[in-house]
């Protein structure tokens, strides 16, 4: 278990002071101005060192990402660094924590991100319904600027760093980066085609990077503890720590921050008081958020919280929101219910994902009645990977795989249910 | 949905003075130019100062950015906060998504029907309270919830929202947050980590269940 001393948010479930203040006190801005008086390469290279992997879903080395950005900033070419809060991951709730009750954390992180991406503004893409946490930001940012951390010459560098916010209006597909990018310019939230990418072409036509909430706030303190630190955690590219949400059938839900790689019954035994009932009567759990393939029990008995490792059983840390589900859950009523969920968020610019989730969900609920032929559950499965793959964000991919993780794990429950239907009648 | 203040798409619509001032400065949050980024903030404005998003506040925001019309219309009717009909006084938006249906959001749907007497999209007739089913709101560990305005209302029963809507009803603001006392995402009972690093870094944990 990861120990007190070698955890980042230290206020993550806000009992201490949540100002500037309070923050100080737990290390928070503290002589920022030398962390960046090591240049913006060292900055990069100690991201890089540690390992950290973007916590928004994907998992794509942060570090990496930042290195994509252009080396010299054209003077009519400004840079961007955008911050992505716009938490909307069915089961995912851990970027609500950081914005509430460690936002000098992130804001102290969009500084050194933005110095060593050569940005002078950050946006803040935070999601409309958290109007509340918008407010706890906005305060924080107030802050910052009258102690000049942030400002013109933040951190009393020379460096004039500043971070807007703007608030989503309730548009789940805003979280794909480029959608995101769209939506602040104040258009539909739309997924743009990639190449070209954001680095080059993002934010107003600029070189953009964009970043989850997580990943930013971290960054502050790899660089006091070094990259080595960090990557000394967890287990050889899937380091450091993690926030976890587990929600569902547990006796105490709750947000915890973990090393990542701990195996996923010690992460619900030890945090979240354990299955509703007893570990026995778990049915399955979802282990990265509504996109990703649902696991039976038997894979959950054994299998370990990290990327390579959900991804060696078909699944995926996705945002590491842990969704329970114990013996009474009707599971195939919970993935029409997911299913239900992409129909809704489509943004309909694809075909494939327009039409397809409409199909899906619809087909779903046939199959949560029994009212389906057994042929079609084929079909069906035929559909998602029609879908996969073929659009051009994510969204597709995300509505296809809760679908297959059903058909490949729990076949024989939806076959059950056909097979009753047609007895009854 | 009943039909309530149909006829009032064309009421007249200005910033007042004090919004027309914020909205200068929201404008100023993005790059000279680039005012069309500030569409969706003035929307928001808009929607707040109406209590709802009439056509003559997209045409007002649109002539204020010197934007397109049918940009301002596409933005309004793509995200789903935006609402194009008038609604009641509270806005309950039940969370019905996974995490809040696997700890109960079918009851917390029933209670609000029951207690408020109508079904989910519509409007009770004192105009009072408009019931939806909305999306992941994104605090899944505190479901089932439920926003009220701008409010997160979590760790719902149906006892628990029966006595929200009734202190609604009666005036009254009833408190937000987790309605089982515990605090923000901390599990109930008290935290399991961050015990050792100081006296007030984990704190007495408020209720719990």
């Amino acid at each position: 278990m990861l120990s007190d001393k070698d955890r980042v948010f230290t206020n993550l479930y806000g009992f201490q002071d949540v100002s500037l203040k309070g923050a100080r006190e737990r290390g928070d801005w503290d002589n920022t101005a030398s962390l960046m008086a090591q240049g913006r390469d060292w900055i990069v290279d100690q991201v890089q060192k540690s390992g950290l992997r973007g916590r928004g879903g994907a998992g794509f080395p942060t570090g990496l990402k930042w290195t994509f950005m252009p080396r010299q900033v054209i003077t009519d070419r400004p840079h961007y660094l955008v911050i992505n809060a716009d938490e909307g991951e069915p089961g995912t709730c851990k970027d609500r924590d950081i914005l509430r009750n460690e936002p000098h954390k992130l804001l102290e992180g969009a500084l050194l991100a933005g110095f060593s991406v050569g940005a002078h503004v950050a946006y803040i893409y935070i999601r409309g319904e958290f109007y509340r946490e918008s407010i706890v930001l906005q305060t924080a940012i107030n802050e910052a600027r009258v102690a000049g951390l942030l400002g013109d010459k933040a951190c009393s560098t020379d460096w004039r760093f500043n971070v807007e916010l703007h608030r989503g209006m309730g548009a789940y597909i805003c979280g794909e980066e480029t959608a995101l990018i769209n939506s602040i310019e104040g258009r539909k939230g739309q997924p743009r085609l990639k190449p070209p990418f954001p680095a080059g072409v993002g934010l107003f036509g600029c070189p953009t990077t964009v970043n989850n909430v997580e990943s930013i706030a971290v960054i502050p303190t790899i660089l006091r503890r070094g990259g080595e630190w960090f990557a000394g955690l967890g287990r050889p590219k899937n380091t450091g720590t993690k926030v976890f949400c587990i929600s569902g059938h547990v006796n105490t839900p709750c947000n915890v921050e973990e090393e990542m790689g701990i195996s996923l019954r010690e992460l619900i035994e030890r945090h979240a008081g354990g299955v509703r009932g007893g570990w026995e009567n778990l049915l399955a759990v979802i282990p990265g958020g509504s996109s990703v393939p649902v696991l039976p029990k038997k894979i959950c008995d054994h299998v370990l919280m990290d990327f390579d490792s959900l991804r060696e059983v078909q699944s995926g840390l996705g945002t590491a929101a842990v969704i329970v589900m114990d013996r009474s859950t009707d599971i195939v009523h919970a993935v029409a219910r997911l299913s239900r969920f992409y129909k809704h968020e489509s943004c309909g610019q694809c075909t494939p994902c327009r039409e397809g989730t409409g199909w899906l969900w619809r087909m779903m609920e046939r199959m949560v009645t029994g009212t389906a032929h057994m042929a079609e559950i084929d079909v069906l499965d035929q559909v998602t990977r029609q879908i996969e793959g073929h659009t051009i964000c994510a969204l597709g991919d995300a509505a296809a795989w809760p679908v297959q993780g059903l058909i490949r794990h729990f076949r024989a429950e939806i076959e059950n249910r056909i097979t009753e239907r047609a007895r009854a009648a | 949905m009943n039909k309530i203040k149909m006829s009032v798409q064309s009421v007249p619509f200005f910033f007042t003075a004090d919004n027309l001032k914020q909205a200068e400065d929201v404008i100023r949050r993005y790059p000279p130019g680039k005012q069309a980024a500030a569409t969706m903030p003035l929307l928001d404005l808009a929607q707040r100062q109406a209590g709802w998003l009439p056509r003559t506040a997209m045409d007002y925001v649109a002539k204020l950015l010197r934007v397109p019309l049918i940009r301002v219309y596409e933005v309004a009717t793509f995200y789903t906060m935006y609402r194009l009909h008038p609604i009641g006084r509270y806005h309950v938006k039940i969370c019905t998504n996974l995490s809040c249906w696997l700890c109960g959001s079918e009851k917390i749907v029933k209670t609000c029907r029951d207690v408020l007497g109508v079904n989910i999209g519509e409007t009770t007739l004192d105009e009072q309270f408009t019931i939806e089913e909305i999306e992941c709101a994104g605090a899944c560990v505190n479901a089932p919830i439920v926003q009220i305005g701008d409010d997160y209302f979590e760790d719902l029963d149906s006892d628990s929202m029966q006595k929200i809507l009734e202190a609604l009803k009666r005036g009254e603001q009833p408190k937000a947050g987790s309605q089982s006392g515990r605090q923000c995402s901390c599990p109930a009972g008290g935290p399991t980590t961050l015990q050792s690093s100081g006296p007030e870094s984990s704190g007495p944990v408020k209720g719990g269940t």
